[in-house]
């Protein structure tokens, strides 16, 4: 009981000196001595309960030590969005640069190989097929087995979708889950409210997993609509995994082109914020449908 | 000519040179994607003792793209000495292996040698060599070249400053690229990738560029990266072009897509000579990748390896002043992982060394391979080693133009300071004028862009 006792005290003491340290009250020196107390013989007592975490320190904090010109580099990280003014450890970056950098490739990686959750496709009442791509590997290396839905997706659809529709909606994951999720929550009720608005007779959307831009005139085909449009993941950058294309084609058949696509991309929030590309996606389609056709030929004729 | 081979219990008969050469590789998805790979183990192994066994002279007889029908084809073949051919023609591709790493021979004799090899050798030779063996030929050939100043010069190792910038803003990329030069990245060129292709926006930069290397007596060239016709177009309107730029490919299909073809490079040529702004006697810079040619459908059946060389080939004839290749680059349909990205860099360097090219090396990735900084940082130290010539600048190694990652300035310093090498000559003595690096370390002043902001 004496150890539990004296345990409990210095949870008390740390705690009263970790009250302090927020307030101010204790100096660099107090909280080094701190930690060495806390570490000679304190077992760490974790509480969920804190809201305190690790956290990275803003972006366009200044991270170099001694700047001939603080301000001058400053100025310098607001016109780009390079990673410059980051400092250094010896001839290597900091270790907060360097982890950042880890966390950005780290959500670029997951919104490529990791899958749009069932949760999420099940929350958005969304129908679930896959292309001919079997895993996100097979998907990566043979670009053409995305182009081409599986046997059982091109039997899903012809037996559960509306055919002969005006619009046909596909969310496709292509190259980001992490765009899938973080827009289309936004996105889709604003485009299927400004389509059905317009009195644009518009199929039921469903998700296409290990999907390539392609695969749309395949579900067209089938489907026998007047246009096509896929909400596809772009491929992330280091500065975003959630930004979102939209392809939109009208009647594709064996001799379309890209040119013949339509394009809308960057949508994300720091981008077209989703909301507002549904209004926007709105009405290209509408054009669309009027000049009956889509990507260079509807420019030509606009 | 044997197309047939005995690997232990199982025999494996091939039909061309042409199916030897892509089933002689190391796995890459790209191979695999154009259904030339080898589909075993053993087939592999079977195709690179074919190989070993051939002459050089069964090579020379057998482009793997006919003479008739493709310009890369001929300029290897026209470009070729044939006194120094028809001295080793005799030799078996397994010699030759063994001629490269012997002691005997020098980096001397490599170059020498080089002049009566086609592409389709080189690449032959390289897919015998394991890791170590690429690094060991790579390291005995150094090319010098000229433009401004001199790149290659033993005992150094330059690098490429890129400071792109994702709307060309002139401001935005001055600042990367003084963040660059305080840590003495730039020697080999101050090189900017444009988001628009056009010549107001190229002329722009070079002008920009130009300018502050005169304010600040920079020892390098300049290079913006647009299709070699804008440059063009942007000489003839008077910006300042030290180095003409140009990506190009191993098959005519694959530059026709690119839209150059040697005609267009002639013409570039004589343009930078007549109207550039730099010294020379070299003044292109091409880049290069393995799988340029399968992205854009353009292979004809041919492995992405021999592709490379034969893009070397086509190469070699401008003499330039330096050859970037960026495998990394292209994606995981043609280059998957890490592994593959490593074992390409490798190949490419030993492959254009032995053309005689001055070789750099982009060590680079994208965020849909399975590759990470670890790969890149691992290829970059051995390609340092095997004597890359310089590597790419970017800041924190993530480019925010193109999104991919490359070598960053702090790896540019790192790498030279653990293997001792040390920047060209005049750029050095620039950096120690501005406080930057003093005996070939970084100083308590390096790293701060500020310095240029007196």
């Amino acid at each position: 009981m004496a150890v539990a006792n004296n345990d409990l005290e210095k949870v008390i003491i740390q705690s009263v000196m970790e009250e302090l340290a927020k307030k101010g009250l204790l100096s660099q020196k107090g909280k080094d001595h701190m930690m060495s107390a806390a570490m000679m013989d304190m077992p760490f007592v974790p509480n969920p309960q804190s809201e305190e975490m690790v956290t990275f320190p803003p972006q366009e904090e200044m991270q170099i030590d001694n700047p001939f010109n603080a301000d001058a580099v400053r100025a310098m990280k607001k016109l780009t969005p390079a990673r410059i003014g980051i400092g250094r450890a010896g001839t290597r970056p900091k270790t907060m640069s360097l982890l950042r950098f880890l966390a950005d490739h780290a959500v670029a990686q997951d919104a490529v190989f990791l899958d749009v959750s069932d949760e999420f496709l099940q929350r958005m009442n969304l129908m679930a097929v896959q292309s001919s791509a079997g895993s996100k590997d097979e998907f990566l290396q043979r670009p053409e087995l995305g182009r081409r839905l599986s046997e059982e997706a091109a039997r899903k659809i012809a037996e559960k979708c509306e055919k002969n529709v005006q619009v046909q909606i596909l969310i496709v994951d292509g190259l980001s889950s992490s765009a899938i999720e973080a827009n289309i929550p936004d996105l889709l009720p604003a485009l299927m409210q400004g389509l059905k608005s317009s009195g644009i007779k518009v199929g039921a959307p469903f998700f296409i997993k290990n999907g390539r831009v392609w695969v749309q005139d395949h579900v067209a085909s089938i489907v026998n609509c007047d246009v096509v449009i896929s909400l596809i993941g772009e491929r992330p950058g280091l500065g975003t995994a959630e930004s979102l294309s939209a392809y939109m084609i009208y009647r594709p058949d064996e001799n379309t082109v890209e040119a013949d696509r339509t394009v809308i991309s960057n949508i994300h929030k720091g981008g077209i914020p989703p909301a507002e590309a549904g209004a926007h996606l709105t009405d290209v389609i509408k054009q669309i449908l009027s000049a009956k056709a889509s990507g260079v030929k509807l420019n030509q004729q606009k | 000519m044997i197309l047939k081979a005995k690997v232990y219990n199982k025999i494996f008969a091939f039909q061309s040179l042409k199916e030897v050469m892509s089933k002689a590789n190391e796995e890459k998805s790209g191979d695999e994607l154009v259904g030339i790979a080898a589909k075993s183990a053993s087939e592999r192994v079977a195709a690179k003792l074919v190989l070993s066994n051939l002459t050089l002279e069964d090579i020379y007889n057998n482009p793997v793209i006919p003479y008739e029908e493709d310009e890369v084809t001929r300029a290897i073949y026209d470009g070729l000495n044939l006194r120094i051919y028809q001295e080793i023609k005799s030799w078996t591709v397994g010699y030759l292996r063994e001629y490269i790493l012997d002691h005997k021979t020098t980096g001397e004799n490599l170059l020498h040698i080089s002049r009566g090899l086609t592409s389709e050798m080189i690449a032959a030779v390289a897919k015998l060599m394991s890791t170590m063996d690429l690094v060991c030929g790579s390291k005995k050939i150094r090319v010098q070249s000229h433009c401004n100043t001199t790149l290659g010069i033993p005992g150094t190792l330059a690098f490429r400053c890129q400071p792109n910038h994702p709307t060309d803003s002139v401001e935005g990329m001055l600042a990367s690229l003084k963040e660059g030069l305080a840590y003495g990245s730039g020697d080999a060129v101050i090189g900017i990738n444009p988001v628009e292709d056009n010549v107001e926006t190229v002329s722009r930069l070079l002008d920009t560029v130009k300018n502050f290397m005169v304010k600040w007596e920079i020892p390098t060239q300049n290079c913006v990266l647009a299709h070699v016709t804008t440059q063009m177009k942007a000489i003839e309107k008077g910006a300042p072009v030290d180095l003409v730029f140009q990506s190009i490919a191993g098959t005519q299909k694959a530059n026709d897509a690119f839209g150059v073809s040697s005609a267009i490079l002639d013409e570039a040529f004589a343009l930078a000579q007549r109207k550039g702004s730099a010294t020379g006697p070299n003044l292109m810079y091409f880049e290069t990748g393995q799988g340029s040619e399968v992205s854009l459908d353009a292979h004809l059946g041919v492995d992405m390896m021999t592709l490379e060389a034969r893009t070397y080939g086509f190469a070699r004839g401008y003499r330039p002043f330096m050859t970037n290749n960026v495998s990394g680059f292209i994606g995981p349909e043609t280059i998957y992982s890490g592994r593959e990205v490593i074992r390409a860099d490798l190949e490419d360097l030993f492959m254009g060394k032995l053309h005689g090219l001055p070789m750099g090396i982009a060590p680079c990735y994208t965020n849909h391979m399975k590759a990470d900084q670890n790969d890149q940082e691992m290829g970059t130290l051995l390609c340092a080693m095997a004597g890359s010539n310089f590597f790419m600048g970017v800041p924190g190694g993530d480019d925010v133009m193109l999104s991919y990652q490359d070598t960053s300035y702090h790896d540019d310093a790192s790498t030279r300071e653990i293997l001792g090498l040390r920047p060209l000559p005049e750029f050095e003595q620039w950096l120690e004028k501005m406080g930057i690096l003093e005996n070939g370390k970084l100083t308590e002043r390096a790293g701060d862009p500020s310095i240029f902001d007196k």
